[in-house]
């Protein structure tokens, strides 16, 4: 459906006032591959994205866009090419689940050119991938947690754009409702050839749904890769700073990270 | 996953349309009807058809003395400011309270007003100002309490929380002025001061309305091409920008633009309570989620102003009322009864 825009991060310097949360990070984000950023509290993943999605301006080097400085670029423009669900999106009250999602179609409108066919129908296409069809016409604040982080993920994909990046968007859902919204974006990229880039906490879904996993301390990238390939119990030790057994998911044959804790360890642990 | 139809889509857009659009129309009849009162209403009775003759006298030629000065150099005046000074009031405020996410945030209660009253209080104390110089030191006062909030609210750019929690400092800093201004004047200039503070249309002249038609004229067609950034806005700073809209230049040109209409407003009649902070609320509430509810909220601030004016003026015999003695009184009530609400169902809009 679309070609394949290329993201990726060069020397990337990211910070807030005077503390640097991101230093130094090279990252290419495979086209057409749903790449999962892991890592524990506070290692900076949620910065990260938010500066590849130019919502932060980098305070050295600079994430690029088909090999244009992002924040450099005309931010409408980058909008047609690149979605974001931010961490804490905020309703407006009495809004309706149609009417909120519409306004992901915000960067295809200008002054002049209004409301198209062509935009319901991605709203009607954002609604009915997400499965809030039924819900289109109620108010968003009588929705339940899940239904509403999948009226802001259906506004994101309204935008309809190749580029798609979601800061821990299974936060707050049920974990049917998590595996149902990694399901989702497993389509976008195995269908529609888009590409994905999600933070996520769990990480035995990072490691099921990732083509590619970036592990992250301090603001630097520890190993990425495929997950079979890079998720070992010594990258689980220095990401996390915690011991762990690695096992194969007996559903999907990935790396299944089993915690080692002070208790209940009751078989010797190597 | 389940195909959605785009027409069932495109059927509750045109359903959220209409019903937008039938606000709209119930408004504008109010105010028509309300318009028709304002002129006919007063000490000197005038009959409709003689209001309407008079109304068409330059065009027709047909004219009486007497009741053409009343209708056309006292009473239009009126209706016309407070008409205008009402959407101005009204605008601002909604722009405000979109805009900082706060429907506490109305330029009457985060300093602008304040301003603008500390400014008219020291012309017409300190300096012995009257009449349009004390408008133009409002409207300067107006102007320097936002950009001195903006100033203090910026940190890397401005969040809406800073600029409500240091507005309303401001609010009370400048109040504090207000009075310190009143211990040392003369009781003379406090009491014209104090009948600049209540807010009146008593002064309306046939310049005020045009003067302040020009601005709207100016400000509108900037508030058109802004309004659709808070589509964005709305939804979080980050949300906008991921959507594409240009966060601070967006709300710098929306914060100049509510800045502009509540100073012009309020340096025409004074800083007249609650019409700004009511406005938008109201509007929301009849439109319901359908649409923003902005030229709504223009439409209720310009019914308020003109129903409380009427009030101010007719409700009790032998005695006229300050206008923002009215609309404070219809204001209180609106936030017990917004208190109340948002009690019982969770939520404040």
């Amino acid at each position: 459906m679309t070609q394949n825009h290329q993201l990726m991060a060069a020397g990337l310097h990211l910070g807030y006032a005077d503390r640097e949360i991101v230093s130094d990070l090279n990252l290419n984000v495979p086209a057409g591959k749903l790449t999962v950023i892991v890592g524990a509290n506070a290692c900076g993943k949620s910065t990260l994205l938010r500066g590849l999605a130019r919502l932060l301006t980098p305070t050295k080097g600079a994430a690029y866009l088909d090999g244009k400085p992002i924040h450099q670029m005309p931010t409408r423009e980058v909008a047609t090419l690149l979605g974001v669900l931010p961490q804490s999106p905020i309703a407006p009250d009495a809004i309706t689940v149609a009417d909120l999602v519409g306004r992901g179609r915000y960067p295809h409108q200008g002054w002049f050119r209004r409301w198209t066919p062509e935009d319901d129908a991605a709203v009607a296409e954002a609604l009915g991938a997400t499965d809030m069809g039924e819900l289109a016409d109620r108010p968003v604040d009588e929705l339940s947690g899940g239904q509403r982080q999948r009226v802001w993920i259906a506004m994101a994909l309204a935008q309809q754009t190749d580029l798609l990046l979601l800061d821990e968007p299974t936060t707050f859902l049920d974990i049917n409702h998590q595996v149902e919204v990694l399901d989702l974006l497993t389509d976008l990229v195995k269908e529609r050839g888009r590409t994905v880039v999600v933070v996520l906490h769990d990480l035995n879904l990072a490691c099921r749904y990732a083509d590619h996993i970036v592990a992250m301390k301090s603001g630097k990238i520890v190993t990425e890769g495929r997950p079979v390939d890079v998720m070992t119990e010594e990258v689980v030790r220095e990401v996390f700073v915690m011991n762990s057994r690695i096992v194969v998911d007996p559903i999907s044959d990935t790396p299944m990270i089993v915690p080692i804790g002070r208790h209940h360890v009751e078989k010797a642990v190597a | 996953m389940t195909a959605i139809d785009a027409s069932n889509i495109a059927g509750g857009r045109h359903q959220r349309e209409s019903k937008s659009r039938r606000v709209t129309l119930g408004l504008v009849l109010a105010l028509v009807l309300a318009s028709a009162a304002a002129l006919t209403l007063g000490d000197f009775p005038v009959p409709p058809e003689e209001i309407l003759r008079s109304l068409f006298s330059p065009l027709t030629g047909i004219t009486n003395k007497g009741v053409d000065f009343i209708v056309l150099q006292v009473r239009v005046p009126r209706l016309f400011l407070a008409l205008l000074s009402g959407a101005a009031f009204g605008l601002s405020g909604i722009i405000f309270q979109t805009l900082l996410r706060n429907p506490l945030a109305s330029p009457d209660i985060i300093g602008i007003a304040h301003g603008a009253s500390a400014a008219a209080v020291f012309c017409i104390i300190v300096l012995g100002w009257t009449g349009l110089a004390v408008s133009l030191g409002a409207f300067a006062g107006a102007l320097l309490t936002a950009f001195a909030i903006y100033i203090l609210a910026w940190r890397n750019g401005v969040t809406a929380y800073r600029v409500v929690l240091i507005g309303i400092g401001a609010a009370a800093m400048l109040s504090a002025v207000i009075s310190y201004l009143f211990t040392r004047a003369r009781l003379m200039e406090v009491q014209q001061a104090m009948a600049w503070l209540v807010g009146s249309l008593n002064a309306a002249r046939p310049g005020d309305s045009v003067v302040f038609a020009i601005t709207l004229v100016i400000t509108l067609p900037l508030l058109v091409m802004l309004v659709r950034g808070l589509d964005g806005l709305e939804l979080g700073d980050d949300t906008a920008h991921a959507l594409g809209t240009r966060v601070e230049q967006t709300r710098l040109g929306l914060l100049v633009t509510g800045v502009a209409l509540a100073a012009f407003a309020t340096a025409a009649v004074g800083p007249v309570g609650f019409v700004a902070f009511v406005s938008g609320p109201i509007a929301r509430r009849l439109t319901g989620g359908a649409g923003r509810g902005i030229p709504q909220a223009a439409l209720v601030g310009a019914l308020v102003m003109l129903v409380s004016d009427l009030l101010a003026q007719h409700a009790l015999p032998n005695m006229q009322l300050p206008t923002g003695v009215v609309t404070g009184g219809f204001g209180a009530v609106f936030l017990l009864w917004l208190l109340v609400v948002s009690g019982r169902s969770g939520r404040v809009n």
